[in-house]
């Protein structure tokens, strides 16, 4: 039965988290955003101990959302991840990314994993510190185009171990995942690299790399346009040894070059975090939204619903059209972790909700500074930050155009080489 | 609990729709553009189909209760067969769910039963005026008192199925409101003028209708001497639109789908190149997006929400620009054979430009 009517769970949940928004992150968005690099301890450890406090853990898409879920209860973890990144986002994008928890690595780990391996590597986010993951595909040479990715694992047989070497870049929580903080637990970077350069996607495969290792190296913070709180690390792999089982997935399978498994386990990763993402993009355009409305307000503009598009002010059209499209968007955001719930296949809505929200959060954002002139554009009010906050959207998790392609040849139904 | 699975029975309902629709609308689609003239005997199939019965209850002749989600999904799969049959098909809707939803018991009993237990007839209603700007909640036909009677006057365009109509509901201003006038067969004073000549939809036959000193009785007023809200009318014709809009765009964009898969240019298909490639991918996702927005609006009238108002225009409006970008993409697709009547792209595009018009037209 077609249904709309949200689950109280969720309710309740993202009740608290709007506070959460309200008093953690809304006060020091601008301070964090003004001070690149320095990390939000307070906030970390809060959402640490209140996630510990709730049984949680992680922000990760886990299975084990399922965990408390009753067998005979529907399942909602995925839409309950959805509605809580879409709040904290709405509160600060940045800061969303600087969840402790796992983020994108132990969302890896959950996908691709062994029921050994998630134990054993996920464990730690439930310990008394706080700790952190990430997910190394993107390199110097490519980003886009992951199955030209050189990073790789050479398994030295006497040891038993794997031998990496490369360069990844834009490692989100690279840093908070690899540097020893004495406020965290040590983390781990799921680092993908070829097993066999010459087969191309094939060859690629996840492998844990844990904090610690040596010879991976932070070798650099970048400096962004928007989301500064959150540190996007370039990573350095100079001959690091990790055991044989880091290799994500049973191994049989995971090391015959002749399947592209292991590449179609990081295919699965962005089938069940792309929704996310497209979430956190619908919470920076709530948020532009739901201000610039307030402002419009104090100013004495009321947007007035239902008149024909003739009768309209301006901005009444452009407020419309956002809020339209606002919707729109997040419908298919919650129709594709719906699917992901319900163990539908959601490729292709995952990849429309990605189309659609790096859309809209830009497009709405870049109007809301239009439409408020010389208010707008100044640093006094949050619309310019959320502008270039949201923008990462468009770029991370596949690009507009890489989603397009998604798109685009599931319903041709083209294959990568008929259409690349 | 959220779901975007429809029901065993609305699947039902659905597969019947979408049977009628690709073996008996989309094949007469063409003749009966370029011939403006309907093929009366499927439209009594359609309104066979019991989609509007569906939405009434058993006392006033029907066989169920209302529901906007499933007169939705009925009316996407229709328009995807064609929309002047299902505007058509869905005429007498006009007349029926505006007493459902917003008349006395009396008028419930006495004129529902006559429509909804008989054949396709032409029960229809007067909304849209000549004027740019036209605002259905500030209209110029105006309802007056007089002793026991409202006297109604203006003109009304776009009326469906006006000649020789069997009832009407005719909206005018009452104190500055919009409010429904149940306007009998052959009333005096009612003159049924030209039939329009329009961009698309040339199949419907929708005329201008003069009132000239119209008199109805009191007890003709839709809710009876205390009127009645217009917001939820107004909001299902919204819902309504959307969804028509909805199902013929999903048309034209898997003709044009289709289409890429097999032209070829330059050595491959044209649906390789990324140009191609990237309009199907985002046609195909405003599709599945205003989609959405109309199934949520549409339970939204259901449930009766608060906010239903809102967002019942906010899927008409995303409807709007979704029908046009579609449509007109689904031309280009096919380049200059998309332009040639004997491909649907044309006439899809033709129509598609109408919801900014049609709202008012159909209801759920
Ligand atoms: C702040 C930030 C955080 C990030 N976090 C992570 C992370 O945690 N882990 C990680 O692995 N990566 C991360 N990334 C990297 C991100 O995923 C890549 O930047 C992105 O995938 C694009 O790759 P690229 O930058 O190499 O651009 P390119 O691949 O060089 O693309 C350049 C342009 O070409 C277009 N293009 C490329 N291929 C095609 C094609 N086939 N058809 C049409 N157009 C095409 C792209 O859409 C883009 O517009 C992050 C990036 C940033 C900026």
């Amino acid at each position: 039965m077609i249904d709309f009517e949200m689950p109280e769970v969720i309710a309740k949940q993202q009740y608290l988290l709007k506070t959460v928004a309200d008093n953690m992150m809304r006060p020091v968005s601008r301070y964090y955003d003004e001070h690149e690099h320095e990390i939000p301890w307070d906030y970390i450890e809060f959402m640490h101990t209140a996630m510990k406090a709730s049984g949680a853990g992680s922000l990760a898409p886990s299975e084990g959302g399922e965990k408390k879920e009753k067998k005979d209860r529907p399942r909602i973890g995925y839409q309950m991840l959805a509605f809580m990144i879409e709040m904290l986002s709405w509160g600060d994008a940045g800061m969303y990314l600087v969840t402790p928890g796992g983020g994108l690595g132990a969302a890896a780990v959950e996908a691709t994993g062994t029921p050994e391996q998630k134990r054993r590597f996920l464990e730690r986010f439930k310990k008394e510190k706080p700790a952190f993951a990430a997910m190394a595909m993107t390199e110097p040479c490519c980003g886009s185009d992951t199955a030209a990715i050189r990073t790789t694992a050479v398994l030295d047989k006497e040891t038993n171990e794997w031998v990496l070497n490369g360069e990844k870049i834009f490692v989100t929580a690279g840093d908070k995942s690899l540097t020893p903080y004495e406020q965290l637990e040590p983390g781990f970077v799921v680092v993908w690299a070829t097993i066999d350069p010459k087969a191309g996607r094939a060859g690629i495969r996840p492998f844990v790399v844990e904090a610690g290792t040596p010879g991976v190296k932070v070798t650099k913070l970048e400096h962004k346009m928007g989301i500064r709180v959150s540190d996007t690390a370039a990573i350095v792999l100079q001959n690091a040894r990790i055991p044989f089982d880091n290799i994500l997935g049973s191994p049989e399978v995971i090391t015959d070059k002749k399947t592209s498994k292991g590449f179609k386990g990081a295919m699965s990763t962005f089938n069940a975090t792309r929704p996310l993402v497209s979430a956190s993009a619908m919470g920076v355009a709530r948020a532009t939204l739901e201000l610039l409305k307030e402002m419009l307000k104090q100013e004495g503009v009321e947007i007035r619903y239902g008149l024909p598009r003739a009768k309209m002010t301006n901005i009444e059209r452009e407020v419309i059209d956002m809020e339209t499209m606002l919707r729109e968007a997040w419908l298919l955001v919650l129709k594709a972790v719906w699917l992901a719930d319900q163990r539908q296949p959601n490729a292709l809505t995952a990849s429309m909700s990605k189309v659609k929200a790096g859309e809209v959060v830009t497009k709405i954002t870049q109007k809301a500074v239009e439409l408020m002139g010389p208010l707008g554009y100044s640093r006094d009010f949050l619309l310019e930050k959320w502008f270039r906050d949201a923008k990462i959207n468009d770029i991370f998790e596949g690009t507009g155009q890489i989603n397009r392609l998604i798109v685009a040849r599931q319903i041709l139904g083209f294959h990568g080489a008929q259409l690349r | 609990m959220y779901s975007f699975e429809p029901s065993e029975e609305q699947r039902m309902l659905v597969d019947a729709v979408k049977r009628y629709a690709a073996n008996d609308l989309r094949p007469a689609m063409r003749d009966a553009d370029e011939e403006a003239q309907l093929n009366m005997d499927l439209v009594e199939k359609g309104w066979e189909l019991g989609i509007l019965q569906a939405s009434v209850p058993e006392e006033y002749g029907g066989f169920g209760e209302r529901s906007a989600v499933t007169s939705v999904l009925a009316a996407e799969e229709m328009a995807w067969g064609d929309l002047a049959a299902s505007l058509a098909v869905m005429t007498p809707g006009l007349y029926v769910l505006p007493l459902l939803l917003a008349g006395t018991e009396e008028q419930k009993q006495e004129l529902i039963p006559p429509v909804i237990e008989a054949e396709w007839k032409p029960y229809t209603a007067a909304l849209l005026e000549w004027k740019f700007d036209f605002d259905a909640n500030d209209l110029q036909t105006t309802a007056q008192e007089d002793g026991d009677a409202y006297v109604i006057n203006g003109e009304k365009v776009y009326v469906p199925f006006a000649d020789g109509y069997e009832g009407m509901i005719v909206y005018a201003k009452v104190d500055g409101k919009t409010q429904g006038f149940v306007v009998p067969k052959a009333a005096a004073g009612v003159t049924v003028g030209e039939r329009h000549k329009l961009l698309g939809v040339h199949a419907l036959p929708l005329y201008r209708v003069k009132f000239e000193g119209v008199r109805v009785p009191k007890e003709n007023r839709l809710g009876g001497a205390a009127g009645h809200d217009f917001a939820p009318i107004l909001a299902s014709m919204w819902v309504a639109n959307a969804a028509l809009a909805v199902g013929m765009s999903r048309a034209a964009l898997e003709y044009a789908i289709d289409y890429a898969k097999e032209r070829e240019a330059f050595g491959v298909k044209i649906g390789q190149k990324q140009a191609i490639a990237f309009m199907l991918a985002e046609m195909a996702t405003e599709v599945e997006g205003v989609r959405l927005l109309t199934w949520e609006a549409a339970w939204k009238l259901d449930k009766g929400k608060d906010d239903f108002y809102k967002h019942a225009y906010l899927a008409h409006n995303g409807a709007v620009d979704m029908a046009m970008m579609v449509t007109d993409r689904a031309v280009q697709v096919l380049g200059g054979h998309g332009y040639i009547r004997e491909h649907p792209v044309e006439l899809w595009m033709r129509n598609g430009r109408g919801f900014a018009t049609f709202a008012g037209l159909a209801m759920v």
